[in-house]
């Protein structure tokens, strides 16, 4: 069975993001770059799945500019066999990287897409969704652990209130959630190897895909400060403010 | 810990440790010599940062004749790192309401920065990352070299560390076993007081007959100013307040790129009151009402510390031994009165380059390339550092104030006669023992921050985008934890708590008695501890791979 991670570029999770001064955007120049961390669950998993004997084949995919093939280098160095970068200098939404991805899976035939639910850039959280709707297949999001069985998938998934296991038949979409693994570390014996894994190459107008955005960003704003809080004297008079001041109650 | 399993092993032509301007101009270097010569030799270089540049902090007003050097294009670069010349150039030397600024026409010469760029030096870094994967140099960030693997007395290379420690020193489930890197020459570029450097020194004896080292440290922060209040180019200095006459140290405040301020403070570490606090000296410089002013309206964006090499010419150990060669802020070729080191660490990479290719050509391996040490104090930054070799010990001794003014002659009589009265002066006693008792001293009080132009420190780590997984075991070690509470806290009243940059040091004052508590998680790396603790009862130690700053434009 062969599986397709997808993984994303992002700004490091360490990182303190900032504002363009002109509000134009976050400040990306000179920052730290790395694997989406819901991503890097994703290859976890797949790698996991391989070492049980239930994958033979994982094959890593990223969309963005040249340096996104380190990220994918580093799915490789984790255990991914081979990789594709789609290469591109623009901003890809959400549906665009849907698109490019049913494409690619046209074309690698998978049995399974595994890929983290959201990035931690912009918190879509609509790609595997919109993907599993382009291909016509079913979708277990959020999983919290996967069962591979014969031709099929069972998902348990984080819902509001508990878990929720569903049964998807092959081939099918999983989104990662937080707890499904904790990700190993790419060794340096590993990151070595990966250097010498195939890295293929191909851009969204190779796969006749439009990336140009549907949306347009008005502004982007630091969230305001934290104001100081006030110091009540007793219960009486927290109940008093919450009621009225802050009419909570 | 028993029983761990073998670890993988490679063989290199040559590793280097350390991705900052030495390595890398080491790197790039070699690489240049190979391909000019038609030989194929491997190079790697490790690195503890995350990212090539991540752990990298410095003012900085760069002197380009290293980059010139080293990549004679750079300056057609629509890609270098450095595009800010210095416009202009001001000393100050401040007191507690005003100050006076030196006449340029009485510097002397060396002291000017004409023809210097501001920039980010770890931009540079990132820079001279990217020539050298060009060059076919394999660079690994994230992994930190742990251990020199020494073999019937010769350095064979490195290994990194183990990942996957847990606190308790037992191996967890992503347990990552480290890997060796065997070389037949291993370069230590890891800064100022590096942790395998050190261990080099004491191993191979190469501070013998040499003066022990000094050292600073310098605290750093980065703004976001008004356009009005920005002038391109403009570097400033300072010496004097709020120090006190008796501890040395001073100013920088640069204006470079898109609106950018880069301002900071060195307190060179003999400073005796243990009260002092370089931290808290640094956000007092900034209300000073010839400084405050370019903050107005402006936001604080990055925040960062590391300690200086100062000792300079005389303190210089040698730089080769079986096996390994020192190049860099490892070895200390930091020109005090300048406050630059970063040219003479890519000179001292290329120069160690070419010695060490030289060697590799001739078959040689795991042997001591003297020729490097015997090299430098002929070459450039042996004259950048000879001439200025009187500054830190004539600082030392008098004082600020009747000190630089000796200073002065001393620096105009080498620079019209290439002589001196002082002849070589020693350095006074090493830092770790220059403290006092804290009854012998007057606490100093310092005012709390205001949270918009002064700040605390947690705020200002935050800035430095610093983590270490959080599992594993303290990087910071206390060889004597009785001793720690007996001297440190109780003779010198914890002055952990105030050197450290970035409050990993605290004494908690509790039923049982006081109790040494440290936040290793907030460590950027800076070394301060592994120097100045009064008893050398710290040992800085590398963390788990990628851990510490990441510094942004730094």
């Amino acid at each position: 069975m062969k599986l397709l991670v997808c993984v994303k570029r992002v700004v490091d999770f360490n990182v303190k993001i900032r504002v363009k001064p002109d509000g134009s955007g976050v400040e990306l120049a000179n920052i730290k770059m790395s694997m989406n961390p819901f991503d890097e669950i994703a290859v976890e998993e797949a790698v996991r799945l391989k070492e049980q004997g239930k994958v033979t084949e994982i094959v890593a995919v990223s969309i963005g500019p040249q340096q996104a093939g380190e990220t994918i280098r580093t799915a490789l160095a984790m255990g991914a066999d081979r990789g594709i970068l789609v290469k591109t200098d623009a901003t890809v939404e959400p549906l665009a990287v849907a698109k490019i991805l049913a494409k690619v899976v046209e074309q690698e035939k998978p049995d399974l897409v595994i890929m983290g639910k959201q990035a931690i850039d912009d918190d879509a959280n609509q790609t595997g969704q919109m993907l599993a709707a382009l291909l016509g297949w079913p979708q277990g999001t959020f999983a919290f652990k996967v069962a591979v069985g014969e031709g099929s998938i069972d998902v348990t998934r984080e819902v509001d209130g508990g878990l929720q296991t569903v049964g998807l038949k092959l081939p099918a979409i999983v989104t990662t959630d937080l707890r499904l693994n904790e990700p190993r570390y790419a060794s340096l014996p590993n990151i070595m190897k990966a250097k010498k894994k195939p890295l293929d190459e191909t851009s969204p107008e190779t796969l006749g895909i439009d990336v140009s955005p549907r949306l347009k960003v008005i502004k982007t704003v630091e969230p305001g400060g934290r104001k100081a809080g006030v110091k009540v004297g007793s219960v009486a008079e927290l109940v008093q403010k919450l009621k009225v001041e802050a009419g909570v109650l | 810990m028993a029983n761990l399993p073998a670890r993988e092993s490679m063989e290199f032509d040559v590793v280097v440790v350390g991705a900052g301007p030495a390595g890398l101009a080491t790197a790039i270097r070699l690489k240049q010599q190979a391909a000019e010569a038609g030989a194929d030799i491997s190079v790697v270089v490790v690195e503890k940062g995350s990212e090539v540049g991540a752990h990298i902090l410095s003012g900085a007003v760069v002197d380009p004749i290293g980059l010139d050097g080293l990549l004679p294009d750079w300056r057609s670069d629509p890609d270098r790192p450095l595009k800010t010349e210095v416009t202009a150039d001001e000393f100050m030397y401040l007191g507690h309401a005003g100050g006076v600024k030196f006449p340029n026409l009485f510097m002397p010469k060396l002291m000017n920065n004409h023809g210097n760029f501001v920039g980010s030096l770890g931009n540079v870094a990132r820079y001279l990352g990217r020539k050298a994967e060009e060059l076919g140099v394999e660079i690994y960030p994230g992994f930190p070299a742990s251990e020199v693997l020494v073999e019937d007395g010769k350095v064979v290379g490195v290994a990194t560390g183990d990942m996957g420690i847990s606190r308790n020193g037992e191996p967890n489930a992503n347990f990552t076993r480290g890997m060796e890197l065997r070389a037949k020459y291993t370069i230590f570029g890891e800064g100022a007081r590096g942790s395998l450097t050190r261990q080099m020194v004491d191993r191979f004896g190469l501070n013998a007959g040499k003066d022990h080292q000094k050292y600073g440290i310098g605290i750093k922060e980065l703004w976001q100013v008004k356009p009005e209040k920005f002038q391109s180019g403009l570097v400033r200095h300072s010496m004097g307040w709020p120090l006190p006459n008796n501890a040395g140290g001073g100013s920088w405040l640069y204006h470079f790129d898109d609106n950018v301020v880069s301002v900071g403070f060195v307190v060179h570490l003999n400073y005796k009151n243990p009260t002092l606090s370089p931290f808290d000296e640094f956000q007092r410089f900034k209300t000073h009402p010839m400084v405050r002013d370019v903050f107005e309206g402006a936001k604080r964006i990055g925040y960062g510390a590391r300690a200086i090499m100062e000792g300079g010419w005389q303190s210089v150990p040698r730089l080769s031994f079986p096996g390994g060669c020192l190049v860099g802020d490892s070895a200390g070729f930091v020109n005090v009165p300048r406050i630059k080191g970063s040219h003479n660490a890519i000179l001292s990479g290329m120069l160690c380059a070419d010695h060490v290719f030289a060697a590799l050509q001739a078959g040689r391996a795991h042997d001591e390339v003297a020729a490097y040490e015997e090299d430098w104090r002929s070459s450039p930054i042996g004259y950048d550092l000879k001439r200025v070799r009187n500054v830190k010990p004539l600082w030392s001794r008098y004082g600020t104030a009747a000190g630089v003014a000796l200073v002065g002659l001393d620096m105009w009589l080498t620079e019209l006669f290439g002589w001196s009265p002082f002849g070589t002066m020693k350095h006074g006693k090493p830092d770790h023992e220059c403290l006092l008792p804290l009854d012998q001293v007057t606490p100093i009080k310092y005012d709390k921050p205001d949270g918009v132009l002064t700040f605390d420190k947690l705020s200002s780590v935050f800035l430095s985008n610093t983590n270490h997984e959080e599992d594993q075991p303290v990087h910071l070690k206390v060889k004597d934890m009785g001793l720690q509470k007996a001297s440190e806290h109780d003779v010198y009243g914890g002055p952990s708590q105030r050197y450290c940059p970035a409050g990993v040091y605290e004494w908690v004052e509790g039923e049982g008695g006081a109790r040494y508590q440290i936040n290793a998680q907030n460590c950027v790396h800076c070394k301060t501890c592994d120097i100045k603790d009064p008893n050398q009862n710290i040992t800085w130690v590398t963390p788990e791979g990628g851990g510490g700053p990441n510094y942004v434009n730094m």
